[in-house]
């Protein structure tokens, strides 16, 4: 979790990831984030997300992403 | 002889009165009604005085700005989109440049708008639009117009730290809209996919065409070029087969890989534009569309959008460039060396444009106008301008234009035309910055920050997100103990470039 928060955290200094679950519905992340944190996912975590993940329920907070990552990794 | 872009709408709507115009997943707007409300607005403006003046239209991403739009033209005005989504200070940056007697907002803005700085007259657009139309002013205001009044005005990033606003004029756009027509082969079955905002000049590819044929448009919503999956399910729900996005926007797609999913069905046009597309992923979606063609388009908002292009016809490997191709009619490109002479055959230049496509300059900034929009040094016998775009461009041995580079710190980023310097300039207004400058990341398309001084990197992600659009937001902030300078004490961009990888730790 600590390894996605910094990745998170590096893109968006000013935002508090840990406790916001609303990162797509108020527009804190955009497509140009979509595409580097899954970049970034893939090389930190060896995790390809498939395109039918990338939907808003799996990156509105850092835990559902975190929930993501693990449950691909299985 | 057609002099004003609202003659595409007179004759459209005796074609296809009933047919939908302009729609997003929840309304649509037929051509009568864009008609209608458009002369509605027209004759409330016109009525109220306003008459060769800007309009702002602040306005959500939604198919009535596109009708304010010509409301605004139909009162002999000219509009000035405005961002609904950037930030209040730079906003107001705008309107004091600007200084628009009328702003037309709808439900959602008209309460942001009345917190502005801003003291002239605010309108509702589903009031005014109940205004009943007085034929005789529409008409009055149509048989004194000529074609190089003022259309729009759109602003556009600037290095001094204040947005340009680029005035583009009738002619320019029919000119434009006439040849890329023709280009792309639009017709009154064209479905048309809109990406891009509706506050730069690059929407235009969809709005005339569609007012030009009685073809129809779609709003595709932003998110959905986050989820790629849902855009292409958006492109076949509404039979969309026609798009016109940014390089980004496609790419996004491709990097997917949603073709292994689903194919977008009925799509058969693909035109791109503003940013080089990279031809490992160009591949991914030709080889998805075999059918399809694809278009590549390139013009800065100075010369009305577009004005070169080059269709695909070939095969391109991975480290080969698309070219930009050829230009528009009643367009030439020009490129000249630094003593502006024609360079040796595939050597570099400045691509230069001359011809219909060139705007009126920059609305209140004569200097600013005069350094870009200049003679053309090839001709000493009578007046005629150029527009010097600042890209660098050759030949390639086919006798194809390619763009190579920029000669300044202009990037495009998703998309956006942006100034680096605009953005030092922002982060250096912030407390305790000593110093600053950005450079681009050409390899992972990212807008890095480094600066020197007291204070953190979430204070300045924060100040800037105050004063800047979104897409002009370093995606990458690095604090740096003493800041590189060249042996002329400037800051050594080079040296910053080109330890991107070792700067990043803050070394």
């Amino acid at each position: 979790m600590d390894t996605l928060l910094a990745i998170l955290e590096d893109m968006h200094s000013d935002v508090d990831f840990k406790i916001c679950e609303t990162l797509i519905d108020d527009g804190v992340l955009d497509s140009f984030d979509i595409i580097t944190l899954v970049a970034e996912i893939d090389s930190e975590f060896d995790v390809t997300i498939p395109v039918e993940e990338i939907i808003p329920d799996n990156f509105n907070s850092a835990k559902a992403l975190y929930a993501l990552i693990e449950k691909l990794s299985d | 002889m057609q002099n004003n872009v609202l003659e595409y709408l007179e004759h459209t709507v005796k074609r296809f009165p009933d047919k939908i115009a302009y729609a997003n997943e929840e309304v649509g707007i037929t051509f009568r009604e864009v008609y209608d409300q458009g002369r509605a607005i027209g004759t409330f403006l016109n009525r109220r005085g306003f008459y060769k003046q800007p309009i702002a239209i602040f306005m959500p991403k939604h198919p009535k700005t596109i009708v304010a739009f010509f409301g605004v033209i139909y009162g002999g005005n000219f509009y000035v989109p405005i961002d609904e989504e950037m930030p209040r200070f730079r906003i107001e940056l705008i309107l004091k440049n600007l200084n628009p007697k009328a702003v037309i907002c709808d439900e959602s803005t008209q309460k942001v708008m009345e917190a502005f700085d801003y003291d002239k007259e605010i309108y509702l657009y589903d009031s005014i639009i109940k205004t009943e139309i007085d034929e005789y002013i529409i008409q009055n205001v149509r048989d004194t117009a000529i074609d190089t009044d003022p259309i729009y005005v759109v602003f556009t990033s600037g290095s001094t730290g204040i947005p340009k606003g680029v005035v583009a004029c009738h002619r320019s756009v029919i000119g434009y809209i006439e040849t890329l027509s023709e280009i792309l082969k639009i017709n009154e079955n064209t479905v048309f996919g809109n990406q891009t905002p509706l506050y730069f000049d690059a929407c235009m590819k969809e709005l005339y065409p569609t007012l030009k044929f009685g073809a129809t448009t779609y709003i595709i919503p932003k998110n959905l070029f986050m989820f790629p999956l849902k855009l292409v399910e958006f492109l076949n729900k509404y039979k969309i087969n026609t798009i016109c996005w940014v390089v980004s926007a496609l790419t996004i797609v491709s990097f997917f890989r949603v073709f292994d999913s689903l194919v977008p069905e009925y799509l058969h046009t693909v035109a791109f534009a503003s940013e080089l597309f990279p031809i490992k992923q160009f591949n991914i979606w030709r080889k998805a569309l075999p059918n399809a063609r694809f278009i590549n388009l390139y013009g800065p908002t100075e010369t009305t959008g577009v004005c070169c292009y080059f269709e695909v016809e070939r095969h391109f490997e991975e480290d080969e460039i698309l070219p930009i191709g050829k230009p528009f009619k009643n367009t030439e490109i020009i490129l000249l060396d630094d003593n502006n002479n024609i360079p040796a055959e595939g050597e570099l230049g400045e691509i230069c444009i001359r011809g219909t496509s060139l705007t009126l300059g920059y609305y209140k900034e004569f200097d600013e106008t005069d350094k870009v929009f200049v003679q053309n040094p090839l001709n000493n016998l009578y007046p005629e301008l150029i527009y010097r775009t600042g890209d660098l461009g050759k030949y390639n041995e086919r006798g194809e234009l390619v763009f190579v580079s920029r000669k300044d710190y202009q990037i495009k980023h998703m998309g956006h035309r942006i100034e680096l310097g605009e953005i030092e300039i922002n982060v250096n207004m912030l407390e305790g910055i000593k110093s600053a400058c950005c450079v681009y990341d050409d390899v992972k398309g990212r807008i890095l920050l480094y600066y020197v001084g007291d204070t953190d990197k979430k204070q300045i992600a924060s100040g800037l997100k105050k004063t800047l659009p979104r897409y002009m937001i370093p995606n990458h902030i690095v604090q740096l103990g003493t800041m590189p300078l060249t042996a002329n004490a400037k800051i050594d961009r080079a040296f910053l470039k080109k330890h991107i990888n070792a700067m990043k730790k803050g070394n």
